[in-house]
């Protein structure tokens, strides 16, 4: 069984089915990548995985436990951290502020706070968000405010943050959109670097077959809402159904 | 210093001159000159200037951190009144106990009245608190008459049973509030030359605990708490998927803030022991929004520097009256006086609102940060102007 099982899972927006009965099976440590067109449904399936959005039907289960009714922190609290597709950051706040927020709410690895020693002591939690800029390359730009920061390094900033709470499962929508080519091939190297030697499963939404066939080790393509097919990267590269519905879309 | 950096000692050590000299800082003209009237040095009014302070010191601390403009701040101002005289009535004089209570009885309303406001954010969240301030209003001024004396106001009387103290004094008088036997009330005046300073015992007490509140409010802004204040402020949905649950925080920012103005209400009835329903009307939930925003919402100084600001509007320039002004504009032909006084008139008196008003929006729409950005902006273009004076002036020579 997989660290993370979606079954029969459907979602309406009015007449809309942004969802048809998706099955999902995630295997612990791998790169799983969700690939497909345009409002395909891959967001909505996130949404629904974080507890942002309640399917209509089917189950989610987190490593055998169920996520559905619980809220988006208590999920979250269970080691599944997502990248959104427009960057969520603290504008208002400096980029260290920002790597604080998580570094304080997961604390010594709990998210338990301990109201004494986080009035007492903070040198720790400061220590451990520099550390983290510096492993995402952005040391240098720690006092600056978020909302300055280019696309790209917001996004970086914000896979930082979900990092820095080591999470089990971490979930990315179009992490390299709106990246340089340099950027890019960084974090693909850093995705990699934290799913083999941290042993994160990653789950990757992502438009940019470079990127995807570095990293995944299996591949479902969703199509109006349903997966077409489910299967390792090289043999979705010579698929023709797969070749029909989205690759062909960009030759 | 006390765990502050550089900037923030200088602003408290700032607020503490300002505070300890303000009997000789509000009264600059001498008591005899035509401009005494805008002499604030008394003791009743530099009350209200410290008192406010605090009330919209930690309005911020909600406000300028969370974002949650609460529309009933008011309502904890009336109970720490109503709490404090009540103390007065049944147990001591003595202002620590009453204020105490002001703190405690202000808290635990905000408890109630925050843990079900914070199920809505923006507008909601506004309305509701808004629905508790009418509804505490309401009940003070009718529903809860045996409490609150309803319209008249809950007032010392000769006969309250004071378990520690007397009921009367020697020659039949109601006693007094004070601080273990050192009254409130009690005015030193300094008269040096033409002016006259007065030195008030309450108005100390009050500016020793605005620096303690403001001491606090500092700690505040600078914890982890007050950078998760920012953070929900910012963005509540990445809280939210950073595994923090939004609600505690803002529920003990809108306690602590309701408990500052538990605080304020208690002084103020320290000062002059009565508690009226008035003091939780909208209007007057609305005058801390107006303060804190035309200081600079989620600065630290800006809260108290909108108050002052207000109260000095409220009590100087509401008593130019029109024989005030032609006093001013005396000296003119009659036709250019007449002219003068019609045309300033509404903008004084009891116009002061309009003026009021007239600033409010300049401020919001020039200056988004307050006053404090005003400062702010007129230090920056010192420091331009000081560093242009050192380049060459060879470039802005007029050409012959
Ligand atoms: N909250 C919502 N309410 C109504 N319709 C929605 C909502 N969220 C998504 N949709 C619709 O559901 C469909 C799937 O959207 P979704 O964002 O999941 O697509 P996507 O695969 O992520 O596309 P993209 O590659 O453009 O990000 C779209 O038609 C979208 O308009
Ligand atoms: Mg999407």
């Amino acid at each position: 069984m997989g660290i993370l099982e979606v079954k029969g899972v459907n979602k309406r927006f009015g007449g809309l089915q942004a969802l048809g009965d998706v099955n999902l099976s995630v295997k612990e440590n791998s790169v799983h990548a969700i690939i497909g067109p345009n409002g395909a449904g891959k967001s909505t399936l996130l949404n629904v995985l974080v507890g942002k959005l309640i399917p209509d039907t089917g189950s989610v289960m987190f490593d055998g436990k169920s996520v559905l009714g619980r809220a988006p922190y208590e999920i979250n609290q269970m080691g599944i951290s997502r990248v959104f597709q427009t960057p969520e950051i603290f504008g208002d706040l400096t980029v260290l502020e920002n790597m604080l927020i998580p570094c304080f709410a997961k604390r010594d690895g709990a998210f338990e706070m301990n109201a004494i020693t986080s009035v007492l002591s903070q040198r720790d939690v400061i220590e451990k968000a520099e550390h983290m800029l510096e492993e995402m390359n952005m040391a240098d730009k720690q006092h600056m405010h978020a909302a300055a920061l280019s696309r790209g390094d917001k996004r970086r900033l914000e896979i930082g943050m979900c990092l820095s709470q080591e999470p089990r499962l971490l979930l990315l929508d179009e992490p390299t959109a709106g990246m340089a080519r340099a950027d890019t091939n960084n974090t693909i190297d850093l995705l990699k670097q934290i799913n083999e030697e941290r042993n994160i499963t990653i789950v990757i939404i992502e438009h940019d077959m470079h990127v995807v066939f570095s990293l995944a080790d299996r591949i479902t393509v969703l199509a109006q809402g349903s997966p077409l097919v489910e299967d390792d990267p090289q043999n979705i590269r010579g698929n023709p159904l797969v070749r029909e519905a989205y690759l062909g879309e960009k030759a | 210093m006390l765990g502050m950096n550089k900037n923030d000692t200088t602003m408290l050590l700032l607020v503490a001159v300002l505070t300890m000299l303000a009997p000789f800082i509000l009264n600059p003209f001498p008591t005899e000159s035509g401009w005494a009237q805008f002499n604030a040095g008394y003791p009743d009014l530099m009350q209200r200037f410290v008192i406010f302070g605090i009330f919209a010191i930690g309005f911020n601390i909600l406000f300028g951190l969370t974002g949650y403009l609460s529309f009933g701040h008011a309502a904890f101002l009336g109970i720490g009144s109503y709490s404090a005289v009540w103390m007065f009535k049944l147990l001591s004089m003595n202002v620590i106990p009453a204020i105490l209570l002001s703190v405690a009885m202000a808290g635990v309303f905000a408890l109630v009245i925050g843990y079900i406001s914070l199920r809505r954010s923006g507008i909601y969240f506004s309305i509701l608190t808004l629905a508790f301030a009418q509804m505490s209003f309401n009940l003070a001024y009718s529903v809860l008459t045996p409490i609150t004396n309803g319209e008249t106001g809950l007032q010392l009387t000769l006969n309250d049973p004071r378990i520690l103290g007397l009921s009367q004094t020697a020659d039949g008088s109601i006693p007094v509030t004070s601080l273990f036997g050192l009254e409130m009330r009690s005015t030193f005046e300094m008269v040096l030359g033409p002016w006259a300073f007065q030195f008030n015992v309450g108005y100390y007490l009050s500016a020793l605990v605005l620096l303690a509140a403001f001491y606090l409010s500092i700690r505040i802004f600078r914890s982890p708490f007050g950078l998760m204040l920012r953070a929900v402020k910012s963005n509540q949905q990445r809280m939210n998927y950073t595994g923090l649950n939004t609600r505690p925080y803002t529920l003990a920012a809108f306690v602590i803030s309701g408990m500052y103005a538990g605080l304020a209400g208690g002084l103020l009835a320290s000062m002059d022991p009565l508690a009226g329903a008035e003091r939780m009307q909208w209007t007057a939930s609305g005058e801390v929004v107006l303060m804190t925003i035309l200081g600079g919402a989620g600065t630290l100084i800006g809260p108290v520097l909108g108050a002052g600001f207000i109260k000095y509007f409220e009590n100087i320039f509401s008593k130019i009256n029109e024989n005030v002004l032609h006093g001013w504009f005396g000296a003119l032909p009659d036709g250019l006086e007449d002219l003068l006084v019609t045309l300033v008139y509404p903008f004084v008196g009891k116009g002061w609102h309009m003026t009021l008003g007239i600033l409010f929006v300049l401020v919001v729409v020039f200056l988004p940060g307050g006053l404090v950005e005003g400062g702010q902006r007129i230090a920056a273009w010192l420091r331009r102007k000081k560093a242009g004076k050192n380049t060459p002036t060879s470039t802005i020579e007029p050409a012959e």
